[in-house]
C-alpha cells in the first residue's frame, strides 16, 4: 500500500508536462495544423526557463520566484519559437510535418549554441531550486490516504495542469472562439465562407500551442533536473502527441492519458517491489505509451475522432 | 510583410546552420619547434563540458605547459557523431603525431581512421583497440566506486538508517563495475547495510532518475550513488527537495550541481575518473619516445580513479581518514576489488 501511495506524487510529476504539452498540441491540431514540433518547442522552453532561473536566483528580491518567472519566460519563448512553424506552415504553405521536424532539429542546436554563448559550456549552469515540491497543502493533506497521495510532497505543476484542462475545455467547447477554432480544423473552406479568418485562427492555434509547450518544457526541467542539457526533454514531446491521440483530441481525454502515462512510468520504477508485477521486465512499462498509441490509432481509424482537415494546407483558392 | 517574414525565416535558418556547422577553431599548421604535435577530438561535449572532454583537454594543457609547448596542442570539436571521422582525418592529414579521441563513441571511427595514418599515434579513452598505432585507456571504476561506497557505508551507519542506494544508467558491464565496487565499499565498513540497486536504462532521462530516487529515499535510503550521467540530475533534484539525504556524484566533482539556496550541497562526495592523467601520461610517453600501443587500465595507484575528499565539505575528518586508509589498502593490494556485482537490477541484498 505504501508503495502505491508513494507512486502518486511521482506519477503526477511525470504527468504534468505531458498533459500541458498535449493541451498545446490540441490547440494547433484543432485549428488544422499538426504540431510535430512540440518536442522542439519544449526544448526551447526548458532552455529559457533554466537560464532565467539561474540568472535570477541570486537576485535578493526576485530569487524566491525565479522558478515561476522562468516558466513565464519559457511560455513567451515557446510562443516566439512557434512563429517559425506558423509562418512556414500557414503563410508559406510548407508541409506541416516537415516544418515541425525542422523546428525539432533546430531546437537542440540553437539551445546548445546559446548555452555556449551565455554560460561558456554546452549546458546551463545548475540552478539551486527551480520549482520546489509543496510539502503539505494546508487542511487537504490531513485527509487520510488521499492527503498523502495528492497533497503532500507534490509538485504544484500538476495542479496547474488540471486547471488548464478545465480552462481549455471551456475555451474550446463552450465559447464562440472555440467553435471557430474547431471549425477551421474540420472544414476550413466552410469556415471561410461563414466569415471566419482561417489564417488568423490557425495562427492563434499555433501560437497558443507554442505557449503551452514552452510552459511544459520549462516546468519539466525545473521540477526534475538541476540544469538544462541537450537531452533534457528526451522524447516527452512525442509522448505528449501520443497522449493527445490516445485522449481523442479532447482535454479530458488528454488529462486521463497523461495521468495514465505518468502511472505506467512510475510503476515501471517500482514494479520490482510489487509481487506478481515484478515478473514483468521494466522495459515493458516504458513501451506502454507507444503501444497504446498505436492501438488507439488503429481503433480510431475510420471514425471521425481526429480533426478532419488536420495536416491539410489551407488555400483559399482551392475547392 | 511577407518579405519581412521571409527575411526572419532565412535569418533563423542561417543561425541554425551556424549552430550546427563544424567549428574548426584552434587548428593550425604545425609549429616547427614542437617535438610532437597533439590533436584532441572531442565528442559533442566540447572542451568545457565540465566532464570527460574538459578533463582530457586539461591533461593536454598540463603537458603543453610542462613539456611540449602551448602551440603544439590543438583540439577539434565534434558537433555530431558524423564529425568523428572527418575530425580525426583532419588531424591525420596535418601529420599530427598523437591524436586523442575521448569516449567509447569513437570505437568505430578509430577503427576506420587509424589504419589510414600509420605514422600517427592514437589514444582512445574508455574503449579498447588492438590496432598497432592505437593506445587505449580504460579505468578500474570499481576501485573509485569502492571508496565512495566506504563514505556511504560510514554515513548510513552514523545516521542510523543503514540503507543506501545505487542508480545506474544502462545495465551494462561498464556500469556494473561501478555498482560492484560500491557494494563492496559499503559492506566493508558497514556489513549490516542494505543496498537498493536500480538501473534507469538511460543516461539522459532525468525524470526517471528522480522517480527512482523518490522510490529509494521512500524505502529509507539516505545516500544514493548515481553512475548515470544526466539521469543523476534528477537524483540530485530529489535530494534537494528532501533535505537530510545525500547523493554521491560520478566521473567528476559534482559538488556545484548539488548546491542549494543556503550554500550547502547535497553531494556527499564524488567518484572521480581522471581522463587528464591518461592524456598527460600518453602525451609525455610519446614525447619521451616510450609510446606503446597497449591497453592501459588506469587504477587507483596510477591516480586514474579516486574519490573527492577535500576537507571543509560534507565529509567529516574521520570519514576522510577512513577513506584514505582504504586507498592505501587497495594500492598495497591488501584489498582486491571485484568488478562483478552481486545485487540484481531492481532488488536489494
Amino acid at each position: 500500500m505504501d508503495i502505491i501511495v508513494s507512486m502518486f506524487p511521482s506519477a503526477m510529476m511525470i504527468a504534468a508536462p505531458i498533459i500541458i504539452a498535449a493541451l498545446g498540441g490540441l490547440f494547433a491540431e484543432r485549428s488544422g495544423v499538426i504540431n510535430i514540433a512540440i518536442e522542439g518547442i519544449m526544448t526551447v522552453g526548458a532552455f529559457v526557463a533554466a537560464t532565467v532561473c539561474v540568472l535570477l536566483e541570486s537576485n535578493p528580491s526576485l530569487g524566491a520566484y525565479a522558478g515561476w518567472i522562468g516558466v513565464l519566460a519559457a511560455m513567451i519563448a515557446g510562443c516566439v519559437y512557434s512563429i517559425l512553424l506558423a509562418v512556414s506552415a500557414i503563410n508559406f504553405k510548407a508541409d506541416q510535418t516537415i516544418a515541425g521536424t525542422a523546428l525539432n532539429l533546430l531546437s537542440t542546436g540553437l539551445c546548445v549554441f546559446l548555452c555556449q554563448i551565455i554560460f561558456d559550456q554546452q549546458r546551463t549552469q545548475s540552478f539551486s531550486r527551480g520549482i520546489s515540491q509543496i510539502k503539505d497543502v494546508p487542511i487537504l493533506s490531513d485527509i487520510p490516504i488521499i492527503g498523502d497521495m495528492l497533497f503532500s510532497g507534490i509538485y504544484p505543476t500538476i495542479y496547474v495542469a488540471i486547471i488548464l484542462v478545465v480552462f481549455v475545455y471551456f475555451l474550446v467547447y463552450r465559447t464562440a472562439f472555440g467553435l471557430r477554432l474547431r471549425s477551421c480544423g474540420e472544414n476550413p473552406h466552410a469556415s471561410a465562407s461563414a466569415g471566419i479568418d482561417v489564417i488568423r485562427m490557425r495562427w492563434i492555434g499555433v501560437l497558443i500551442s507554442g505557449l503551452f509547450a514552452g510552459m511544459a518544457g520549462g516546468m519539466m526541467v525545473l521540477t526534475s533536473s538541476v540544469q538544462f542539457a541537450a537531452s533534457s526533454i528526451h522524447g516527452v514531446g512525442f509522448i505528449a502527441i501520443a497522449a493527445l491521440i490516445f485522449g481523442k483530441w479532447n482535454p479530458w481525454g488528454v488529462l486521463g492519458a497523461g495521468i495514465f502515462f505518468g502511472f505506467s512510468s512510475a510503476l515501471g520504477t517500482r514494479a520490482s517491489l510489487i509481487p506478481l508485477l515484478n515478473m514483468i521486465p521494466s522495459e515493458f512499462y516504458s513501451c506502454i505509451p507507444y503501444v497504446l498509441t498505436i492501438v488507439a490509432l488503429v481503433v480510431f481509424s475510420g471514425k471521425s475522432v481526429a480533426p478532419k482537415a488536420e495536416g491539410q494546407i489551407y488555400d483559399a483558392g482551392k475547392r | 510583410m511577407k518579405r519581412i517574414l521571409k527575411l526572419i525565416l532565412v535569418a533563423a535558418l542561417a543561425l541554425g546552420l551556424v549552430a550546427c556547422s563544424n567549428s574548426s577553431d584552434n587548428t593550425g599548421g604545425d609549429s616547427k619547434e614542437c617535438t610532437i604535435t597533439i590533436g584532441l577530438v572531442t565528442d559533442t561535449g566540447g572542451v568545457d563540458d565540465k566532464s570527460f572532454n574538459q578533463s582530457a583537454w586539461e591533461g593536454l594543457q598540463k603537458y603543453a605547459k610542462e613539456v611540449g609547448g602551448e602551440d603544439c596542442v590543438k583540439y577539434l570539436q565534434s558537433n555530431s557523431d558524423a564529425d568523428y571521422v572527418p575530425n580525426l582525418s583532419q588531424f591525420g592529414d596535418n601529420g599530427t603525431d598523437l591524436i586523442v579521441a575521448v569516449g567509447y563513441l569513437f570505437n568505430d571511427a578509430i577503427k576506420q581512421v587509424a589504419p589510414n595514418y600509420p605514422d600517427s599515434k592514437f589514444l582512445v579513452i574508455d574503449t579498447t583497440s588492438d590496432l598497432e598505432n592505437v593506445a587505449s585507456a580504460v579505468y578500474s571504476a570499481e576501485q573509485g566506486s569502492f571508496l565512495v561506497g566506504v563514505a556511504a557505508g560510514l554515513r548510513a551507519k552514523e545516521d542510523g538508517s543503514n540503507i543506501v542506494g545505487f542508480i545506474g544508467g544502462q545495465d551494462s558491464e561498464l556500469i556494473q563495475a561501478f555498482q560492484a565496487g560500491y557494494e563492496q565499499g559499503v559492506l566493508a565498513v558497514n556489513p549490516e547495510a542494505k543496498i537498493y540497486v536500480d538501473y534507469a536504462d538511460s543516461f539522459s532521462d532525468e525524470t526517471k532518475g528522480q522517480s527512482l530516487a523518490q522510490k529509494q529515499y521512500d524505502l529509507g535510503a539516505t545516500i544514493i550513488y548515481h553512475a548515470a550521467g544526466n539521469v543523476g540530475n534528477g537524483v540530485i533534484k530529489e535530494a534537494k527537495e528532501r533535505g537530510g539525504v545525500w547523493v554521491i556524484g560520478v566521473d567528476r566533482d559534482q559538488y556545484e550541481d548539488g548546491m542549494k539556496d543556503d550554500g550547502t550541497s547535497v553531494i556527499l562526495t564524488s567518484m572521480l575518473k581522471r581522463v587528464d592523467t591518461a592524456t598527460y601520461n600518453t602525451a609525455k610517453a610519446l614525447h619521451d619516445g616510450n609510446f606503446t600501443a597497449e591497453v592501459t587500465t588506469y587504477t587507483l595507484d596510477m591516480d586514474g580513479v579516486g574519490a573527492e575528499i577535500s576537507e571543509g565539505r560534507n565529509l567529516t575528518a574521520d570519514e576522510i581518514e577512513t577513506i584514505k586508509s582504504y586507498v592505501d589498502q587497495i594500492v598495497n593490494g591488501d584489498i582486491v576489488v571485484s568488478a562483478e556485482p552481486t545485487i540484481a537490477n531492481g532488488s536489494s541484498n
